[in-house]
């Protein structure tokens, strides 16, 4: 046996691991896949929305070209697709990318996941009918350039749909203090407050784009329930529509 | 035998396995294959000889599913309800509780029904429906992480995103899973058998709390070759149980008599007698890794209040709206984090329906005076509270606590 098929087999096993830990609901993503379902049904209800799809059948999505930037483990890409869409995940770690192909294989799905940027898909030129910045705004250098570069790849008629976190007061408590350091549902450091972005921020940036932002929802978490839910509060974490005439 | 894939398996096609497979066909259509496994699906399989309460509720479901219109007219609504508390001596029993039966104006608190009739209605509904259902068990499952792989004991192999366990009391599944139960027997038994009788029973169902434990008396419906019926449930000891079913029939006869009483006129025992012993028991969890439990195989209660199989069919509904829901999400339907809503939704509700029947059973068999005067008092008092009685029909009826859609007659 030579020594390239060992190697191999480590790098698979470390892949393996990494895409565990990603699809563990109870693991390191826990709030993750708790999130999930709420901008699931956000995304899914304003495509179907706008494609004049029934969001009640199971291929609701189906035929739809959809870019997940900032893909990860594939938490949002693989019921995406299980809808029927065609996606693209593009992620610039490619350990991420490397456990997302893992994992859609034991799933039995194909996505199409790429080690790649924004910028660099916008300068290939790809069109998407829905591209998707979901939890990464308030990680990019310069938000305004980022969205710009996502707005160029909708296709006319197409939705860019963008979560993050206001930048307030109740998101600093909330989203560092509360989530890093309280509970411990995320990393400490996940996050720089300075890096949020506002609703307002973001929804001039998408118009500068080109795109018209037709609607503005907040997500809370609902304690009794133990899940999240959408509301009128946008104060932490919300998501914004933008669509292309 | 090659391997065949499925999104659900059902072990157990009993009310909560056809109602489940039910649902998530009418909720998510033919793209979404459904097993349902049952040795009973057989020809040969030896029918139910016994008789449901269905809540207002449950009926709503059936309603939905398409499975009630066929057997509707072998359903007797319940009109009416009495609750008498007496020693098995007294000449009249004195009537502490009377329920008119209506949740609202023309929708009776419940129906009674053979459950025979009732089951081949869910079968045949599920088969118009193009359910995939097999006559044979499951004998074992294994999980990987991203499925299960079901095996079947005719040799077939499933491989499925979750297996749910409607497999019955005993069921293999939840046992296979390791998942232990909590709870007692009573040490009681249930008998139960039609009695024919002479005078109609005009939709009266009847509570006796004799020293033995509950003696109920539930209407059938009455039709020109059987006449009037009612169906019995007749607790006793176990030892006491045993002793009355194995009697010739006439001492049974007598034995019945005494306390059903002649208030119905004459009575015959009608068809073959079973006794089924009793227990309380709740599964400690309600799902294990791509495994949901529901129905008798999540928890069996006390039938004093007729709700076991009305509890079956909100975790039915209630697992097949966080199926249904997942499953138009994408999402993977026997994830950890789809079954979790799931336990959360019912296991407490249960927790508390099964607290709630043992202490009624415990309050009525007893022979002491003491609590005869207590509950006595505790009965009376709730007759003359309208709002404290309603609670208790609309809670008998299935319409308290959150009520997933399917038991508010909305479809999924």
């Amino acid at each position: 046996m030579s020594t390239q098929t060992t190697i191999d087999e480590a790098e698979v096993a470390r892949f393996s691991a990494l895409a565990e830990e990603w699809w563990d609901p109870r693991g390191k993503m826990a709030v993750l896949h708790k999130f999930n379902p709420v901008r699931l049904g956000y995304i899914r209800d304003a495509a179907c929305k706008r494609f004049g799809r029934n969001p009640k059948q199971l291929d609701s999505l189906k035929g739809l070209r959809i870019l997940d930037i900032g893909c990860g483990g594939g938490i949002l890409c693989e019921p995406l697709a299980r809808l029927g869409a065609t996606l693209l995940g593009a992620d610039p770690a490619e350990r991420n990318i490397a456990a997302a192909k893992q994992h859609a294989e034991q799933s039995g799905l194909s996505v199409d996941y790429r080690v790649t940027s924004a910028e660099a898909l916008a300068d290939a030129g790809e069109r998407f009918d829905i591209v998707l910045a979901m939890e990464v705004v308030e990680h990019v250098a310069d938000v305004k350039l980022f969205v710009k570069r996502c707005a160029e790849m909708v296709q006319p008629g197409g939705l860019m749909i963008a979560a993050t976190i206001n930048r307030t007061l109740k998101s600093f408590a909330l989203a560092i203090v509360g989530a890093e350091y309280v509970l411990r549902w995320l990393p400490r450091g996940t996050h720089q407050w300075d890096k949020f972005v506002t609703p307002d921020e973001l929804e001039i940036a998408m118009e500068l784009s080109g795109l018209r932002t037709t609607d503005e929802r907040g997500v809370i978490y609902n304690l009794m329930a133990d899940r999240w839910e959408l509301s009128s509060d946008m104060d932490v974490n919300y998501m914004v529509l933008g669509e292309k005439a | 035998m090659s391997t065949e894939k499925a999104d659900v398996v059902i072990a157990g096609g009993g009310f909560a396995g056809l109602a489940l497979a039910l649902a998530l066909r009418q909720g998510l259509g033919n793209s979404f294959r459904i097993v349902v496994a049952d040795p009973a699906f057989a020809a040969d399989a030896r029918p139910d000889l016994r008789a449901s309460a269905i809540a207002a509720a449950a009926r709503r479901m059936f309603e939905t599913l398409g499975a009630w219109d066929a057997v509707a007219d072998q359903a007797q609504p319940i009109l009416d309800m009495v609750v008498t508390d007496s020693k098995l001596e007294h000449a009249v029993r004195p009537v502490f509780l009377t329920f008119a039966g209506e949740v609202e104006p023309g929708q009776p608190f419940a129906h009674m029904i053979e459950n025979a009739p009732l089951n081949a209605a869910l079968a045949r509904q599920a088969r118009a429906q193009g359910i995939d259902l097999r006559a044979t068990a499951v004998s074992g499952f294994e999980n990987d992480t991203s499925r299960i792989s079901v095996s079947l004991r005719d040799g077939g192999v499933m491989s499925a995103s979750l297996l749910v366990a409607a497999d019955g009391a005993k069921s293999r599944v939840r046992e296979q899973a390791g998942i232990a139960t909590h709870g007692w027997n009573y040490g009681q038994s249930a008998i139960v058998t039609t009695v024919a009788h002479e005078r109609a029973h005009n939709g009266r169902a009847e509570e006796h709390f004799l020293p033995g434990g509950p003696f109920a008396i539930l209407p059938l419906k009455s039709n020109a070759s059987l006449g009037n019926r009612s169906s019995l449930v007749w607790t006793e000891t176990d030892a006491e149980a045993a002793r009355i079913v194995a009697l010739p029939d006439d001492r049974f006869h007598g034995e019945l008599e005494r306390r059903f009483g002649l208030h119905l006129g004459e009575i015959a025992p009608s068809g073959p007698r079973r006794a089924y012993p009793l227990g309380l028991f709740i599964a400690r969890s309600f799902v294990a890794e791509r495994i949901a439990l529901a129905g008798d195989a999540a928890h069996v209660i006390h039938p004093i209040a007729g709700q076991g199989l009305n509890m079956g069919l909100r975790d039915v509904a209630a697992l097949a709206e966080v199926i249904v829901d997942a499953a138009r999400l994408g999402l993977d339907v026997g994830s950890s984090q789809v079954l979790e809503r799931y336990q959360r939704w019912r296991r407490f509700d249960t927790a508390l329906m099964g607290a709630a029947t043992d202490g009624l059973n415990r309050l009525f068999s007893n022979e002491s005076d003491v609590l005869r005067l207590m509950r006595d008092v505790g009965l009376g008092l709730v007759d003359r509270m309208p709002a404290l009685k309603s609670f208790f029909i609309r809670e008998a009826a299935g319409m308290t606590g959150e009520v997933p859609k399917l038991l508010r007659g909305e479809a999924l």
